[in-house]
């Protein structure tokens, strides 16, 4: 199982080690900062590494680089997965995932590294088990523990650790009951040189928020259930009920989570929000280029595509931008040697374009790589898949809940080749 | 507020500091100077001097104070065992505390420390715990059994904790049973024999109910253990199927992939005719394609499993193409694994797409990924035939790009693809040769020199091209240079009259100016064939080619059905057996896909228990293996044995009598010269029916290199001691499960020392370096006792001869069989496994001469229970022969009586971990049946032993 972990920024500095067996020597991450220099970009390491005595199962999140230190034959999977859990509670417990903050709350760190692992085997990551254990900092806690010198660990027994609904603490009161839902749909697609999809296809997220007193017990149904043949869920869904009759039926977890997950599969028509008309060209000789670009709506229905950036990764020889745009602004990053292009609410009466030269290193040969663009947008009140829910049921209590659902389309990665 | 507060120093010292501050009468500061402790222990720090100090703080009723004094304890009783003493009553009295946190923490925590003095007192609290009324504690003292096991397994053993451990898998509640599964399964790995989880109808039910219950986490444990149990008919096999298939809709990714693990296993028994099984088939899909829209790492681990899934059912992802396309931010591990999974998935139906978005990688930025994108190209005009000219003019479009490395990639891939369609595509030749000059890389190189030459006929200026490669000969790799030999030769073949110079040249600066072997034999070889029989010549050079096919990517079928049993592990991400891994800490377990229902079972059952190396004939790979080579096998084999003397004269009447050969092959080509030259028409005759012999040669192994063990068995003849019987060389592994390596070998002892003679053949297509060898630990010690010596690269088709000396003094583990020893073999393209048995003969020691007094008293010493009986057959010796040929392998006679006509030989035998053998063989004139009895202290080496004295005596 996980025998340590050790915590890495993207300097290379090892800023915090846990070991859930015996010690083992940071000399061990010297195979990582190898890999890591190999690497170049940080982004490119590879997620196993193979040592003499050790593999090493690292993920890069946030610049920081989580290295766990495993010994005998454990599924890859399951460690890079409880790393994201250690990334998410970090994150959730301070608000973000960072080495300042890690180091500001380093004794929380600590306890939670601690309650989340035993002897390499995970314990307790459930967020809202782990809060009853250790009551994540704020202002308000800290002062009153310093005054009533209370503590913020608790001294019992987390209720939901043994039931067999471990996501929900039980005698959780609100005055006000209410659940809401986003249906967040994300387009990933590649679109080539004419327009044409190469591939698409739709991720989407429901996540919840809900806030009920007692052990409500909701079902969500859909309008359009037969969207989606390939679901992850939350393990506080009933999958029977979903498989018998394709609706959601659960006892929530308290707060904020993620219902369900899915997927909508290149062979169903993704709908193509925007279309992109461009041109990148460089000539032989004179170190010099041209871009132009038009972005236009395609399939948006009726709605509007807001939040519109174009970026472009320009070849390496690219030393400045010398353009045009009809609307938004651009910035030319010579170091990154990114575009980008902020073009905000898309008006289909007058197309956003961004037009002129650009500037090469004096001497250097036409670049051989095409350069490549990434879109990003958002659609409010749209799930681009069509993806309607139809009503939200509440048995278990008495009280009227209130209930809302939003829906949101954002481009993933959403890429056009030149 | 922050942490960070405790990091800051004071001028006083800062241990000093703290210890007042620990000392202190105030909980509130108490508190506050452990957490400076524990902040700066995280740091790296050394504050191991404040151990007292902590210590004294953990009696107390504040939780959070306990904790973070646990926390240190942890971190530092290893170092200060005596004080960690100190701790132990606390720990004891919180075992009993009424709160089932604090009694859980606390047995958690003493398991953490890792002192052996410790682990005596945890005994009686852990038992408690294990029966608690409460899970939550159960469950943390069943966790807690895995790491005492980790630090002191005897005294588990010993305490009965294992039994324990097994009865909760039955538990009420489903958290202390996953949490029991995951403790045993790690307890299991470091001791591979014993059956820790036999699992059974009944407790494989209990795990599928805990399943449905337990965390995301114990459900990976619990369907990782269920993927080892071997369900005994279809019917179970479906109906657990049927309970895991919920588990691919689950968020956790690696819950996902265990679930497809097992279902990819289990589904093998299931008869294909069923609906189910194509329901099952169905619904693997959408969760593998939900994997790769995970973080990138995920994506990885996925993509590398998913490999090996399209390997074994291509039909579950055949329509999903498109999710492998390759995005621009794809980090560039997941681009060359989404790359390697289009290429095998591609086919006629999808070919056109591929090849687009193949074309599209050729100009993206990352070499290394461009590069492979080229390649795959090549791969493609293999793998699917009606795409061949398709992917032949995309090539030549890359080509025209002029950037150097596409160019030098596709003229590697070209090569392949003509040796799969010979006299198809030739017209792109000429384009071909406008890139010459650009090309700096050896292997591009090679590949393009390797046209020239075979089609030197239909290029009008192959003279000066090869020529121009000529005037660098000595710069050049060796890859080049062989190939530059040879293509030069194929055009002497085909233009005689122009080229003679051409030839001599390159003939020459091979054999005299190189100082590598390889090059050099190989010079020789076409020197001499040239000048013997020139019509011989051009039947070897130029005869015809196998053609190449798309198989040599795929992972071979024994391991490919290893890696699928283990999906999700590291075994997979490496694809690698699992006996490969993570060192000493487990044996060899094979796992086997169980055969499908309604399958010939009584045909294929016998087959389902062996370890693989028994199986698949040897063949010669058909895609590998250039003909060039072909001859040098032919020239190590058979000749030595048959005419060896005539060999020197040989070499130097080659020398001058080229002249004459090349006259033959120009003028009148029946003149045969080669009649003149001494012994060696014999030789010429050997090679021109060479294409022949070859594949006889080949096949049946145990006659190439059998030579040295036919020696020693003349020199075997009556009433002399002989030497040691060397079995001949067996074929160890075969060329297709090592990527074109083949060995073959044997054992011999000479002069008292044990050694392993092998045949390393190279039938890849490249160059093979780097060689070493390992073995795992075997019953009697075997270890190399020096590197293995290949001193010189093995170039394609060569075959070399080594020695291993051996020693006994390695680590020891009892094999199963007792002889058998397990080889790991590295050369500079992989690591390859083979295991092979030995003769026990091998470890009779040459001092193994017992004193006749010893020999009765021990006889009588040991118990009849440790007498073994055998009959050797058809033996047509008398006793003084036999007597005599046993002594040659170490056995020996230490007396003989003759009672009624029957010759009584009592021998002793001395193994080199000094285990004595004593025997008595009973001889009777006239009867060709000996009769042996065998006694040891060790019973279990006597059935070796007997078959040492067959082999010796028949042999």
């Amino acid at each position: 199982m996980i025998h340590s972990l050790f915590l890495i920024n993207n300097g290379g500095d090892l800023f915090l080690e846990k070991h859930w067996k015996s010690v083992i020597s940071r000399s061990v991450c010297d195979y990582f900062f190898e890999a890591r220099e190999k690497a170049v970009e940080p982004d490119n390491v590879p997620p196993v590494i193979r040592t003499p005595h050790h593999y090493l199962i690292n993920i890069y999140r946030e610049k920081i680089f989580f290295v766990s230190v495993i010994q005998t034959e454990v599924p890859p999977l399951f460690v890079i997965e409880f790393l994201h859990r250690i990334a998410e509670t970090f994150q959730d417990y301070f608000g973000e995932c960072s080495e300042t903050i890690i180091k500001d709350n380093v004794v929380i760190v600590y306890e939670l590294l601690e309650e989340m692992l035993d002897n390499g085997f995970p314990l307790a990551t459930e967020s809202n088990i782990l809060k009853e254990l250790i009551r994540p900092p704020t202002i308000l806690r800290s002062m009153v523990n310093t005054i009533t010198g209370s503590s913020n660990v608790g001294e019992t027994l987390p209720t939901g650790q043994l039931s067999t609904i471990p996501w929900r603490r039980a005698g959780v009161k609100y005055t006000n009951n209410e659940a809401y839902f986003d249906v967040v749909e994300e387009i990933d697609a590649i679109l080539d040189k004419s327009g044409t999809t190469v591939f698409a296809e739709i991720q989407g997220v429901i996540d919840a928020c809900v806030k009920m007193s007692g052990m409500p017990d909701l079902t969500l149904s859909f309008m359009n259930p037969r969207l989606l043949d390939d679901v992850s869920f939350h393990p506080c869904v009933r999958y029977k009920r979903w498989e018998s009759e394709r609706v959601i039926s659960f006892i929530p977890p308290d707060g904020n989570f993620q219902l369900m997950s899915y997927h909508i599969s290149a062979q169903n028509l993704v709908a193509i929000p925007v279309y992109v008309k461009q041109n990148i060209s460089f000539f032989e000789t004179g170190s010099s280029g041209r871009l132009d670009i038009t972005v236009g709506p395609k399939q948006t229905m009726g709605k509007t595509v807001e939040c519109l950036v174009v970026t472009v990764h320009m070849p390496k020889v690219v030393l400045s931008a010398n353009l045009n745009a009809t609307q938004g602004t651009y910035n030319y990053d010579p170091v990154t040697k990114i575009l980008l292009w902020d073009i905000g609410k898309l008006n289909p009466q007058k197309l956003p374009n961004l037009k002129g030269s650009l500037s090469l290193q004096s001497g250097a040969p036409k670049p051989e790589e095409n350069p490549s663009l990434n879109i990003d947008l958002k659609i409010q009140q749209l799930a681009i898949s069509g993806l309607k829910v139809n009503r939200l049921d509440m048995y278990g209590e008495k009280y009227k809940p209130f209930k809302g659902v939003k829906y949101v389309t954002k481009a993933g990665k959403f890429q056009v080749r030149t | 507020m922050t942490d960070s507060k405790y990091f800051t120093t004071t001028k006083k010292g800062e241990i000093f500091e703290l210890k007042a501050e620990l000392n202190s009468d105030k909980k509130e500061k108490k508190k506050e100077a452990v957490k400076k402790v524990i902040a700066s222990m995280t740091v790296g720090k050394d504050v191991s001097a404040l151990f007292p100090d902590v210590v004294n703080c953990m009696q107390t009723d504040n939780l959070e104070l306990k904790k973070l004094v646990y926390l240190y304890l942890m971190n530092y009783a290893k170092s200060q065992p005596d004080m960690a003493i100190m701790a132990v009553n606390t720990f004891v009295k919180d075992c009993e505390d009424p709160n089932p946190l604090i009694r859980a923490l606390a047995v958690r925590t003493m398991g953490c420390i890792r002192v052996d003095k410790i682990t005596e007192y945890l005994c009686e609290p852990l038992r408690k715990c294990l029966k608690d009324e409460d899970p939550y504690v159960r469950k943390t003292a069943a966790v807690c059994v895995a790491k005492l096991h980790d630090i002191n397994a005897q005294l588990v053993e010993d305490q009965g904790f294992l039994d324990t451990l097994k009865d909760l898998i039955s538990d009420s509640n489903p958290m202390v049973v996953a949490n029991a599964v995951a403790a045993l399964s790690e307890i299991a790995e470091s001791h591979p024999n014993s059956n820790l989880l036999d699992l059974n109808p009944q407790t494989i039910n209990k795990l599928l109910t805990a399943l449905n219950e337990c965390t995301e986490w114990g459900q990976i444990f619990i369907l990782d253990c269920l993927a080892n149990y071997t369900p005994r008919d279809d019917r179970e096999s479906q109906s657990i199927c049927e309970r895991v298939t919920p588990r691919l809709s689950h968020a956790n990714s690696a819950v996902v992939l265990s679930a497809v693990k097992v279902l990819m296993k289990f589904m093998e028994m299931l008869p294909k005719d069923l609906d189910y099984y194509g329901t099952l088939l169905k619904k693997l899909a959408p969760p593998l394609v939900t994997l790769l829209s995970a973080e990138p790492e995920l994506q990885y681990v996925a993509l590398r499993n998913i490999n090996l899934i399209v390997q074994k059912r291509p039909e579950i992802l055949k329509h999903e193409m498109k999710v492998f396309f390759v995005k621009y931010n794809d980090p560039i591990y997941v681009k060359l694994e989404k790359l390697d999974i289009m290429i095998r998935l591609a086919s006629q139906a999808n070919i056109a797409q591929v090849l687009a978005e193949l074309k599209e990688y050729a100009t993206e930025v990352d070499v290394d990924f461009v590069r492979k994108a080229v390649r795959a190209i090549g791969r493609c005009a293999i793998k699917v035939e009606q795409s061949a000219e398709r992917c032949v003019s995309t090539l030549l479009d890359l080509i025209q790009t002029k950037v150097n490395y596409v160019v030098q990639e596709a003229i590697v891939v070209i090569k392949d693809i003509f040796r799969k369609y010979p006299n198809k595509y030739e017209s792109v030749i000429a384009t071909l040769c406008e890139n010459l000059d650009s090309l700096d890389e050896p292997e591009a190189r090679a590949a393009m020199i390797w046209i020239v030459g075979e089609y030197a006929e239909r290029i009008d200026n192959a003279d000066e091209l090869l020529e121009s490669f000529l005037e660098g000969f000595h710069d050049e790799s060796t890859q080049v240079q062989l190939q530059l030999l040879t293509a030069i030769v194929k055009l002497f073949l085909k233009k005689p009259t122009e080229t003679q110079e051409l030839v001599q040249q390159v003939l020459s600066l091979a054999t005299q100016d190189s100082d590598n072997p390889d090059l050099r034999d190989r010079g020789y070889i076409y020197w001499r064939l040239l000048s013997t029989d020139p019509v011989a010549a051009k039947e070897v050079v130029l005869a015809e080619k196998p053609l190449i096919s798309e198989e040599t990517d795929l992972i071979e079928p024994t391991l490919l059905e290893e890696l699928i049993c283990h999906i999700g592990t590291l075994a997979s991400v490496y694809h690698k057996p699992p006996s490969a891994f993570v060192e000493g800490s487990r044996g060899v377990q094979h796992r086997r896909i169980p055969p499908r229902a309604g399958s010939v079972e009584s045909a294929e059952s016998p087959e389902v228990g062996q370890s693989g190396s028994s199986e698949a004939p040897p063949a010669v790979i058909p895609s590998q293996g250039d003909l060039l080579g072909d001859l040098l096998n032919l020239d190590l084999a058979p000749p030595t044995a048959t005419v060896p003397s005539v060999q020197p004269s040989m070499q130097m009447g080659a020398m001058d009598l080229l002249g004459g050969g090349l006259d033959s092959l120009m003028g009148d080509e029946s003149d045969t010269l080669g009649g003149d030259i001494g012994g060696s028409p014999s030789m010429g005759a050997g090679l021109g029916a060479a294409p022949t012999v070859m594949p006889a040669a080949l096949g049946g192994a145990p006659a190439v290199g059998g030579g040295l063990g036919d020696l020693f068995d003349l020199g075997g003849g009556v009433g002399m001691p002989t030497g040691f019987y060397v079995v001949p060389k067996t074929l160890w592994l075969p060329a297709m499960k090592a990527k074109g390596l083949e060995i073959s070998g044997t054992f011999a002892r000479r002069g008292g020392i044990i050694q392993m003679d092998m045949s390393l053949t190279n039938k890849a297509m490249s160059v093979m370096t780097d060689f070493a060898i390992q073995f795992n630990r075997n019953s009697f010690g075997m270890a190399p006792a020096g590197p293995l010596q290949v001193l010189t690269p093995l170039s394609p088709n060569q075959t070399i001869d080594v020695s291993l000396p051996l020693s006994t003094n390695g680590p020891v583990m009892k094999m199963e069989p007792l002889n058998n020893l397990q080889v790991a073999v590295k050369n500079n393209i992989d690591v390859f496994y083979f295991s092979c048995q030995f003769p026990l003969s091998l470890l009779f020691v040459e001092d193994g001469k017992m004193e006749r007094q010893v020999f009765l008293a021990t006889w009588k010493d040991i118990p009849n229970d440790n007498e073994a009986q055998f009959q050797i057959k058809d033996v047509h010796l008398n006793s003084d022969a036999a007597s005599n040929k046993l002594q040659g392998s170490n056995i020996f006679t230490i007396a003989k009586r003759t009672v009624e006509g029957q010759d009584m030989l009592y021998q002793s035998i001395k193994l080199t971990n000094s285990i004595w053998v004593l025997a008595e063989m009973r001889v009777q004139t006239g009867n060709p049946n000996y009769t042996l009895s065998i006694k040891c202290r060790a019973p279990e080496v006597c059935q070796f032993v007997y078959q040492c004295y067959e082999m010796v005596l028949k042999n």
